[in-house]
């Protein structure tokens, strides 16, 4: 008996010790409990850097600027969050955006569909899309990085032949398709209607995400799908519908993207689904599935926004833009792995 | 094995969950040969075997995720039958498993609640579809307090951050709150330390008091001996003996595993303990 008694104090005392935590462990724990809180302060430095070094980059007229030329690889970068918190990866949502708005501009201009149904009919269209990758990830089992590098190739054929390689000029565009790019200013800044309908994603998407079962589980399947199972999940319905909700919000991002250039060409958004994946990654989601924030998303795709213009505004090479996002993508997975550890 | 008492073996107290003649056959392989089983209301009933016994498939038929062939299945006497766990658990057969089967990442609220996640009330819940996070949470904890797991306080707490004994506890403590016939616990102290393994058969002994039938699997022999009211061991497909730890010993019960001792119906304790 004495024996054990002595025991278990040795144990209380070791937990006493491994309780005390270092100023760095809590600086990690902290983080661990808010992962948008690394990309704001990363945020909060590059427009403090870039602000001091050109007089220009704070001025109301330009940050609006950012947002619009932000707004379209936000929009994705949701979709994408969706998807990368079940441990999945969408390599293919550029090319369901730029599909969708052609599907709009075409339906419109080529076979004079009303707007509204040509806008919806696309907006379908990426909700198809999704659910063709949802379905080769459940239904078949493969990888979400293979089903959807082949569904990438396949989309963007899909789009040049259905387009004949034409863009669908500004003038062509019926007026509910140009929409989301009507300006709108607050103040100094003018933003634009496409802003708006992204910030209105990302406030549902929190909510949802959140506050609903439907956000738990989809947190719960990329967390550890084999307990969610347990639990009485259905892992793969939960899969279905995250990749058809993320690729109705791809839909969107084509709308907002026609809004953004005042066109709709087959060309446009090669490297969308890159970036889409760096906002993600640098706004603190795991790669690895079940942690993070729409919110953190939001965040990380404003500091690509902002890298990118504040890098021009102060005329350097597009050269030192890709250094820098590329250096900051690894320091977000590192901080992320550091991260994930805490008192675990 | 002399000394054992044969009564109680003609009782009249139905079973929680009984099997008659369960078959279980993989391709040429019998798992289950013809297997009975039967857990009396508030008891302990350990379910020993050596690999190949057919122990887990028993389990899996009782836990519906494996369909047997033939058999019967009957819950407080009445035939059941499912066809996925989560037929069992509709009808109130929690299972814990070994593998600690919890999200990490999800805090403990959520963790018990997964899957049966509930709504505000009102059009917030219906309309909106918010889920009750402060009516869960404090759930949540009023379980941990019933179940004497007091040292978890913050039900906002990750998983991950727990030890293995604790999420151990957070399973057990899922089962508790939704289980209402049978809790079966398949190896919960497999990947635990010998402290936490102790905190999980403290808890098992909380299930007993009150009254919550339980099903243990274990290779643990000392702990089998130290919470078990009968010992349920299984050998070939079938069910070999049911004992009483407190009239056998540990030796005995290996002996009955192997084959090497073979008990005769009538030195079984078939029934009820209490």
């Amino acid at each position: 008996m004495t024996d054990a008694t002595a025991t278990s104090a040795g144990y209380d005392a070791a937990e006493e010790f491994l309780d005390r935590q270092s100023p760095i462990q809590r600086v990690q724990a902290v983080l661990h409990a808010y992962p948008w809180l690394s990309p704001a302060i990363v945020l909060v430095i590059a427009l403090v850097i870039f602000s001091s070094i050109s007089e220009n980059f704070a001025q109301p007229s330009n940050l609006g600027t950012i947002t619009q030329q932000t707004a379209v690889i936000a929009t994705l970068a949701l979709g994408q969050t969706l998807i990368i918190l079940t441990a999945g990866i969408d390599l293919s949502c550029g090319a369901v955006m730029v599909f969708s708005s052609m599907v709009m501009a075409k339906t419109a201009f080529d076979q004079g569909v009303p707007g509204l149904p040509a806008l919806v009919l696309g907006i379908v269209v990426g909700g198809l899309a999704g659910l063709v990758n949802g379905l080769l990830v459940t239904r078949i089992n493969l990888p979400p990085f293979i089903v959807t590098l082949g569904t990438l190739g396949i989309f963007t054929s899909l789009t040049l032949l259905y387009a004949t390689g034409r863009t669908v000029r500004n003038r062509e565009l019926v007026d509910e398709l140009k929409w989301l790019g009507k300006p709108v200013a607050f103040g100094g800044f003018t933003i634009t209607t496409g802003v708006l309908a992204m910030i209105a994603l990302y406030a549902v998407f929190a909510y949802v995400l959140r506050y609903t079962a439907w956000g738990t589980h989809v947190y719960a399947v990329g967390d550890d799908p084999d307990a969610a199972r347990l639990a009485g999940i259905q892992v793969s319905r939960v899969l279905l519908s995250v990749y058809t909700v993320a690729g109705v919000i791809f839909g969107i991002a084509g709308w907002i993207l026609i809004g953004r250039v005042n066109a709709a060409s087959p060309n446009s958004g090669v490297d969308a689904n890159l970036d889409s994946i760096t906002a993600v990654v640098i706004g603190g989601t795991s790669l690895f599935g079940g942690r993070g924030r729409v919110l953190g998303t939001l965040i990380g795709a404003l500091i690509v926004g902002v890298v990118d213009n504040g890098l021009s505004v102060a005329g350097l090479d597009e050269a030192y833009k890709r250094l820098a996002i590329g250096t900051l993508i690894i320091v977000a997975v590192t901080a992320d792995q550091w991260i994930r550890r805490a008192r675990a | 094995m002399t000394e054992t008492s044969t009564t109680g073996t003609t009782s009249t107290v139905t079973p929680v969950l009984e099997s008659r003649g369960l078959v279980k056959t993989y391709g040429r392989v019998v798992a289950l040969d013809g297997a009975d089983f039967a857990l009396y209301p508030g008891e302990v009933l350990a379910v020993i075997g050596d690999n190949g016994a057919g122990k887990s498939t028993l389990i899996k038929a009782l836990s519906g995720a494996e369909i047997p062939d033939s058999g019967d299945i009957l819950l407080d006497g009445e035939p059941v039958s499912f066809k996925r766990p989560i037929e069992a658990r509709a009808i109130g057969i929690e299972t814990v498993y070994q593998t600690l089967a919890v999200a990490p990442a999800l805090d403990i609220a959520t963790n018990l609640f997964l899957g049966r996640e509930t709504r505000k009330p009102g059009p917030l819940g219906s309309i909106f579809r918010m889920l009750d996070g402060a009516g869960m949470r404090k759930s949540a904890k009023d379980q941990m307090m019933t179940l004497g797991i007091g040292t978890l306080q913050n039900m906002g707490q990750a998983v991950e951050t727990l030890s293995g004994g604790q999420r151990q506890a957070v399973s057990v403590a899922r089962a508790a709150t939704f289980g209402s016939k049978v809790i079966i616990l398949d190896e919960p102290t497999a990947a635990l330390g010998v402290r936490e393994a102790a905190q999980v058969l403290k808890l098992i002994q909380n299930l007993r008091e009150r009254g919550m039938p339980v099903i243990l699997i274990s290779h643990n022999m000392p702990q089998v001996f130290e919470v078990a009211d009968r010992i349920h061991v299984q050998r070939l497909g079938k069910r070999a003996a049911v004992v009483m730890p407190v009239n056998v010993s540990i030796t005995d019960v290996v002996a009955i595993m192997t084959g090497a001792l073979v008990v005769p119906p009538e030195d079984q304790h078939l029934g009820p303990v209490r």
